[in-house]
């Protein structure tokens, strides 16, 4: 297992496998937000935190298609298949490695993306907690989201319809946790919800990761 | 006589060849008794005006579109552990049903919602729940098109049916935590002393009965088409094989 996770998070440092290229896209969109909506202070503020979950995600999301794909394409996964560790397992530790080179970056680039939408300051610490809990049952849910699509040529898009309704009950109370900081309100209800996502998808997703996967390996 | 007799496709095929029309045209008698009798033949709400009329339609769509949802969890559940193919089928038959059901539902809300609450459209638990539930139909609906193995298709579409499921009732009640709600309490229920009053009462179980039968009538005739797809597909490939 640690080797797997050791040459998923190699391949990702090293091998142009995109390590920087969900951090690069998350400053993209937030960048964009006050294009697009307009440079008023006051109206940046207040969506501030849920601009940023929302960009976090979207960089999450474009991840997904290398999760899987290139280890399908190369063969890898046929072989991770045969290994002795179960199915289970090797998804698991896929979610993790995409954690660590995806979501973990994300958690530590929000509070500075959060200065240039001019967060309020006590919602810093509400919102990397919301990131830091929540973005690992993006990766998980995700994992399945590209399991599910892994055999399809061109199934990007595909991916994204069918992991975005999936990731609509994380975003409600990550951005829930992140808005009621910002606003100096408690957020302790809806990031304990969040928690028990994270806790609750990461325990059982791996079984239907492993599941389609296994099918799409047939 | 046991209901898997109706795993055999020409078994299915047989019968509900002969219920079918008896099931449609029940469908059409019930739909246009409840739905000339709602429209016409019911006083105005003393609050809504007519507008209240549009219950007809709008509630027994709404039901059907979570209870064919449930209905897709059972049959996947039943190609999963039983493998039997018209379960698959059935399954594949009833979304595009229940995405049609949902639309209307939204649809007829969103008219509804004009006049009485002054807006097309408001970020309330049940619209939001059901229209992340008319995303699901697509993601489903569009996860079978892409794949071109009918069975590898089944399954896949019939896990992330069950996985969908878990995450549709986690989205209903996290929107509902998410925002306070503008729609009404339930009209209907099982359990209720007080319901919706008896004049529209009675027209609505008859439309409510008229939406289940024309769903099923659809279901038996969609399910029919997609067997005989099937069967189309088998011959041609056994044409190719032997030439």
């Amino acid at each position: 297992m640690r080797a797997l996770l050791l040459r998923d998070l190699k391949l990702a440092l090293r091998a142009g496998g995109g390590f920087g290229l969900g951090l690069a896209f998350f400053l993209i969109v937030t960048v964009m937000v006050p294009f697009s909506v307009g440079p008023g202070s006051a109206l940046l503020s207040s969506i501030a935190p849920g601009a940023l979950w929302l960009g976090a995600l979207l960089a999450c999301l474009l991840s997904l298609d290398r999760l899987l794909a290139l280890d399908w394409e190369d063969g890898t996964l046929d072989l991770l298949a045969t290994a002795p560790l179960p199915l289970e397992a090797v998804v698991t530790v896929k979610a993790f490695a995409h954690w660590l080179t995806t979501g973990l970056p994300l958690v530590v680039a929000a509070p500075v993306l959060g200065v240039l939408l001019n967060m309020p300051g006590q919602g810093y610490g509400p919102l990397v907690i919301s990131l830091a809990v929540g973005t690992p049952a993006l990766s998980v849910i995700g994992t399945f989201g590209a399991a599910l699509t892994v055999g399809l040529k061109r199934g990007g898009l595909l991916m994204s319809l069918l992991v975005v309704p999936l990731y609509m009950p994380t975003l409600i109370f990550g951005a829930e946790v992140a808005r009621r900081g910002a606003d100096g309100m408690d957020a302790t209800t809806p990031l304990l919800m969040l928690a028990g996502i994270t806790a609750g998808t990461a325990a059982l997703m791996p079984f239907a990761s492993a599941a389609v996967l296994r099918v799409n390996l047939r | 006589m046991s209901l898997w007799e109706y795993a055999n496709p020409k078994k299915f095929l047989a019968t509900s060849e002969r219920v079918l029309p008896a099931v449609a045209v029940l469908a059409l008698a019930s739909l246009l008794v409840g739905l000339v009798w709602g429209f016409f033949f019911t006083p105005d709400d003393y609050k809504q005006g007519s507008t209240v009329k549009i219950i007809y339609l709008h509630v027994p769509a709404a039901l059907m579109a979570i209870n064919i949802w449930l209905m897709m969890l059972v049959a996947s559940l039943i190609w999963i552990v039983r493998r039997h193919h018209v379960s698959a089928l059935a399954a594949r038959a009833a979304a595009p049903i229940g995405i049609v059901m949902t639309l209307i539902a939204l649809v007829t809300g969103a008219i509804w919602g004009q006049p009485m609450w002054g807006t097309w459209w408001a970020w309330d638990p049940r619209l939001t729940s059901f229209l992340i539930l008319f995303l699901f139909y697509l993601g489903y609906i569009a996860l079978w098109e892409a794949i071109e193995n009918p069975d590898t298709a089944a399954d896949l579409t019939g896990v992330l049916c069950l996985v969908g499921s878990v995450f549709a009732l986690l989205s209903r009640y996290a929107v509902n935590f998410w925002n306070q709600g503008l729609h009404q309490g339930a009209s209907l229920s099982l359990d209720k002393e007080e319901n919706v009053a008896d004049v529209f009462y009675f027209p609505l179980l008859v439309s409510i009965a008229g939406f289940v039968l024309l769903f099923i009538a659809l279901l038996l005739y969609r399910t029919g088409t997609e067997i005989r797809a099937r069967r189309i597909k088998a011959l041609l490939a056994r044409e190719r094989a032997g030439a």
